[in-house]
């Protein structure tokens, strides 16, 4: 393969373009409401219309408003057009679509009527967005090559082993200001650099897609709507650190997004865009996938790799960092699903681009998967530093029903609760972290006035409970104690000393956990204590004795709980 | 072989550059408390009662894994730490059934002289008084899973020094525990070469030698170690 | 250390793989081994495989595993218990899974669970005495976008509420009374 193959790729695409292109959206969200048939559907529609030549019904990922879902979009395209990802050409948008609207919405090419209820495609929750990762998402098939190699694919990998050196690479990624979109934030070119040094004949290249933060959706259709993308962008980074095999650990429970990675990963060895000698260069590289077993914890990179190795996954205490002896005690590059998908943009449209998006310190977009008590819930992909309020009232429409806002969960399990007066925070790292909550991979959870941040908090505690991998002590008896101490509240029993109680271990549990699992359990029920503790107290019973005097037997360590919350901070990320 | 200079607890001292703060730490006299460690296998750093705090880095680190640098500045000793390894203790002694009075180990339990040394003189944490059962299956040890700290020793001694892997973790969370093969009663194990290292290894009261009754459980620690030193080093010192 | 394992005391592992010879199953679930080059480092994909086959993982086939992968049984068992997708039990004929995530929580996910565990008289993680329905949670199945989200026999239903949840097990449940 060189580089004119791949524009013979695209141009016979191009060339084979239609008049109309009718895109369905065959993503896990809509295809639980029966997208497939929809697609069918359509497929008969046409052929009866006899408007093949004509007309193509394309299954594409996510088209983002997944509430609405089955989504079908009709396009018409100018000739010679690339795709309809110019706006003026983005057609009506159909929503809750079934097999039976196929034949009237065929009609509509032909001036026909269709009942079918419209989307609004210039709404907000559209228009506010601003695509990188999720550019194809919605518009190419994500299970041909051809259509994303269309859709400029490849083109950045060919650049990046043909002009750059690995130094120059990751000095781009750099400048980029690219952060880790897996939970912490950690400079990804800092991390390309590490494990560039490290000296070793074998490294590797990781992609985290195990997800499973409760409430996430992004890496799933970032996978499912464009796996491509980060097949490249592992790519990249695999000739920047100089690994020569990659692997990706997605979870069991996303099965679409694992039958997609394996067609795309045999569609890519099969043009030699993956495998030995790509693009002609003496570079190598191979992907394999794994697939999780259902547990949270393997999210975790430590454990992930014991995971991949065949072994329970159980974190370990670094250092050693994996950059330094990770996989197979191998230098190991392990970076999240969003971040693999932002680096064929970077290099395509050059570092000073990307950090021109965003905030001072968090450069680029973030996707958010935009759920829980809201109007429209979906699939959004914002500049940092946009206004929570922005995302919640204006993009996502409010709460449904008339109902009000009460917090926005961020960072699942591991993050905190923003509540409603606090809703023009900008979101970027900073700025969570110092709300204490985190960015977390993207979930965001919208409650309103009906949820109980104690029960919340508690569901989350749960959670972490059953997720523990039990290694450590205290993750494995303090979760199992907050459990118990929230269940206490929530049951009417508690009394301002259990309160106190809870939140020393949270302190306890936080600072002295061996991974960033239990290390940040205790973040919901802190954050939900910081704005909400009216709601812990109101549950309290009434101290019939007045305060009680905390020190027993004089030996100290029980009075310590009293003065522990000023000297401990705020929580802090860390996930 | 570099050595480094560092202060732990004020004190000038230096170590070798492979060592781990717990063996600079012993190397100068000053005890860090630790559960999970045993000399002669590989250290995990789960139970979390060593760790320490080091000056520049906001994590508590544990002494047990971490290596000695340059110019470290530790502390082994702060309220904080000693705060924590309390917690830690009490969340142990609530967690499973831990009634000294009527245990084989009484007297000879790491986890009660921890407790006794640490000044935990009650447990502020409800008691979780969770049903396990005791293994008699084999013919010479017995396992009471109610006084299991999950630290992990005997799986470790089994894997490492006896090279029989009978040993393992099974499930995860409160739910973890000590299996032998697949989770069969031991004296069924196939595997088990009844070296007995496990029960030399175990901290308190849950691995035991058939027929030993309340407190006269001692270890035969020396054992492990003569062991250790005879496979690794070649050295048979009696 | 293995050579212990086939000093079998209790004659299981010949009977088993006696037994596995006349199963298609166990052959399948040994090519699959050898396309990984009984490589132990895939524990994971082949105990992946052999619930796909044989449903669950009871214990003759984990020892099975063990044996052809030359690992200690301990350890395939300790593998197996952590994961929470192996199950060492079978299950129902008929399975729900409903979905315990945040979003699915927030719109009452829970109330779904309490009116099928209500209906069907087991908890979760349970099956029913007539083999009929496994009743499981999961912690998020990344449909958030359309919860609460219930997931039966495999597949995934929008939108759900107890009334939704109880017409769709209603063939399922309740031959017995
Ligand atoms: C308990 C736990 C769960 C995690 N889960 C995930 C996850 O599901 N996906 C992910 O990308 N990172 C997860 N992480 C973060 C990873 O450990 C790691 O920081 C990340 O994959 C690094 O990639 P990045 O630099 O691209 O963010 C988790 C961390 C912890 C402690
Ligand atoms: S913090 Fe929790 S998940 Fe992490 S090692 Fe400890 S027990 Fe395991
Ligand atoms: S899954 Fe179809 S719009 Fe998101
Ligand atoms: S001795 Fe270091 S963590 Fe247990």
């Amino acid at each position: 393969m060189v580089i004119d193959d791949l524009t013979e790729i695209a141009d016979k695409e191009r060339a084979a373009r239609k008049r109309y292109t009718i895109r369905c959206c065959m993503a896990a969200g809509c295809m639980s409401s029966n997208s497939k048939g929809v697609k069918e559907a359509l497929e008969d529609a046409v052929n009866q219309a006899g408007l093949q030549q004509m007309v193509e019904v394309r299954g594409v990922g996510c088209m983002k408003l997944c509430c609405q879902g089955p989504l079908v979009q009709i396009d018409s395209a100018t000739a010679g057009a690339t795709f309809a990802l110019e706006s003026n050409e983005v057609g009506p948008l159909y929503q809750k679509v079934t097999p039976e609207d196929a034949n009237s919405l065929v009609s509509t090419l032909k001036g026909g009527q269709t009942p079918v209820q419209r989307g609004d495609p210039r709404h907000p929750f559209f228009s506010a967005q601003l695509s990188i990762v999720l550019a194809n998402s919605g518009f190419i098939d994500p299970e041909r090559i051809e259509s994303y190699i269309t859709a400029e694919g490849y083109q950045a990998l060919h650049d990046v082993l043909r002009e750059l050196t690995p130094k120059d690479l990751i000095e781009r990624i750099i400048k980029s200001g690219l952060r880790g979109r897996g939970g912490a934030g950690y400079p990804t070119g800092l991390k390309w650099a590490t494990v560039g040094k490290a000296a070793s004949q074998q490294k590797y290249v990781i992609c985290n897609a195990d997800e499973g933060d409760p409430g996430a959706f992004m890496d799933r259709s970032v996978l499912e709507s464009d796996p491509h993308s980060v097949l490249e962008g592992m790519a990249i980074a695999a000739y920047a650190v100089g690994a020569n095999q990659g692997f990706i650990y997605v979870r069991a429970e996303y099965p679409l997004a694992i039958a997609r990675l394996h067609a795309a990963i045999k569609q890519a060895k099969k043009y030699g865009l993956l495998g030995s000698g790509i693009f002609e260069s003496p570079f190598n590289f191979n992907i394999d996938l794994r697939i999780g077993a259902g547990a949270f914890v393997c999210g975790e990179e430590t454990a992930l790799m014991a995971s991949v190795e065949g072994k329970r996954g159980t974190p370990r205490p670094r250092p050693p960092f994996p950059a330094e002896s990770g996989l197979y005690n191998s230098p190991t590059l392990i970076n999240n699903v969003e971040t693999f998908a932002n680096v064929a943009p970077i290099v395509r449209k050059g570092a000073e681009w990307f950090a021109g998006i965003g905030t001072e310190k968090s450069k680029g977009t973030k996707v958010f998967a935009l759920a829980g008590k809201i109007t429209n819930t979906g699939l959004i992909e914002v500049p940092m530093g946009t206004a929570l309020r922005k995302i919640v009232e204006e993009m996502g429409g409010g709460a449904p029903d008339g109902g009000k806002i009460k917090a926005v969960q961020t960072g699942g399990p591991s993050g905190g609760c923003i509540p409603a007066e606090e809703l023009d925070t900008p979101v970027d790292y900073d700025s969570l972290t110092k709300l204490g909550s985190i960015m977390g991979s993207g979930g965001m959870i919208v409650m309103d006035e009906t949820t109980k941040m104690v029960d919340v908090a508690r569901f989350f505690m749960e959670f972490c409970m059953d997720e523990s991998c039990g290694k450590c002590v205290p993750c494995r008896a303090g979760t199992a104690q907050m459990h118990q101490l929230l269940n206490k509240i929530l049951a009417g029993n508690a009394t301002t000393r259990d309160l106190q109680k809870l939140e020393e271990l949270c302190y306890m549990v936080k600072n002295t956990s061996l991974c960033g699992l239990g290390q940040t359990a205790p973040n919901p029920v802190l954050s939900t204590l910081r704005f909400f503790r009216k709601e812990y107290t109101d549950l309290l019973m009434p101290d019939a004795f007045g305060p009680r005097p905390n020190a027993v037997n004089g030996t100290g360590h029980a009075a310590a709980g009293r003065n522990l919350a000023p000297t401990e901070g705020v929580p802090s990320s860390g996930k | 072989m570099a050595a480094k200079t560092l202060t732990i607890d004020g004190k000038q001292i230096s170590a070798d550059e492979c060592a781990t703060i717990l063996e600079a730490a012993a190397d100068a006299g000053i005890t860090i408390p630790t559960l999970c460690h045993l000399e002669g296998v590989y250290d995990v750093g789960a139970c979390r009662l060593c760790l320490v705090e080091v000056t520049g880095i906001s994590k508590l680190l544990p002494a047990c894994t971490t290596k000695v640098a340059e110019g470290m500045e530790i502390r082994t000793d702060t309220e904080r730490l000693i705060r924590y390894r309390r917690m830690t203790l009490e969340l142990l002694l609530a967690e499973r059934n831990h009634v000294c009075a009527v245990c084989v180990a009484n007297g000879h339990c790491e986890l009660q002289t921890l407790a006794f040394n640490q000044g935990v003189d009650h447990v502020r944490y409800e008691y979780c008084f969770p049903k396990w059962e005791v293994d008699n299956s084999h013919a010479l040890f017995g396992m009471d899973h109610n006084r299991c700290l999950l630290c992990t020793r005997c799986v470790r001694v089994c894997w490492h020094i006896e090279g029989a892997g009978t040993k393992n973790v099974s499930g995860r969370g409160a739910k973890a525990r000590i299996i032998s093969d697949l989770n069969q009663p031991w004296g069924t194990s196939d595997t088990c070469t009844k070296c007995g290292k496990c029960v030399m290894a175990c901290p308190t009261g849950a691995l035991f030698y058939k027929g030993s009754t309340n407190s006269e459980m001692e270890r035969d620690r020396d054992k492990l170690e003569f062991i250790v030193t005879a496979r690794e080093k070649k050295q048979w010192i009696a | 250390m293995i050579a212990t394992l086939f000093n079998a005391k209790h004659d299981r592992l010949p009977k088993i793989l006696e037994h596995a010879s006349g199963d298609k199953r166990f052959k399948i679930l040994e090519a699959h081994m050898k396309k990984h080059q009984f490589r132990q480092d895939a524990l994971i994909e082949v105990l992946h495989k052999a619930q796909e086959l044989f449903g669950y993982l009871e214990d003759d086939l984990l020892l099975f595993i063990a044996c052809k992968l030359k690992l200690p049984a301990s350890r395939v068992y300790g593998v197996a218990t952590f994961y929470h997708f192996f199950t060492l039990k079978p299950n129902g004929r008929h399975t729900c899974v409903v979905c315990l995530g945040t979003a699915c929580y927030v719109k009452g996910a829970a109330k779904i669970l309490a009116a099928v565990e209500e209906r069907t008289k087991v908890k979760a993680g349970e099956t029913t005495p007539d083999n009929e329905l496994s009743l499981l949670t999961a912690r998020c199945i990344g449909a958030c976008g359309i919860a609460p989200a219930v997931v039966y026999d495999g597949t995934v239903t929008p939108r759900q509420t107890p009334e939704t949840a109880l017409d769709h097990l209603k063939g399922w449940i309740g031959h017995g009374d």
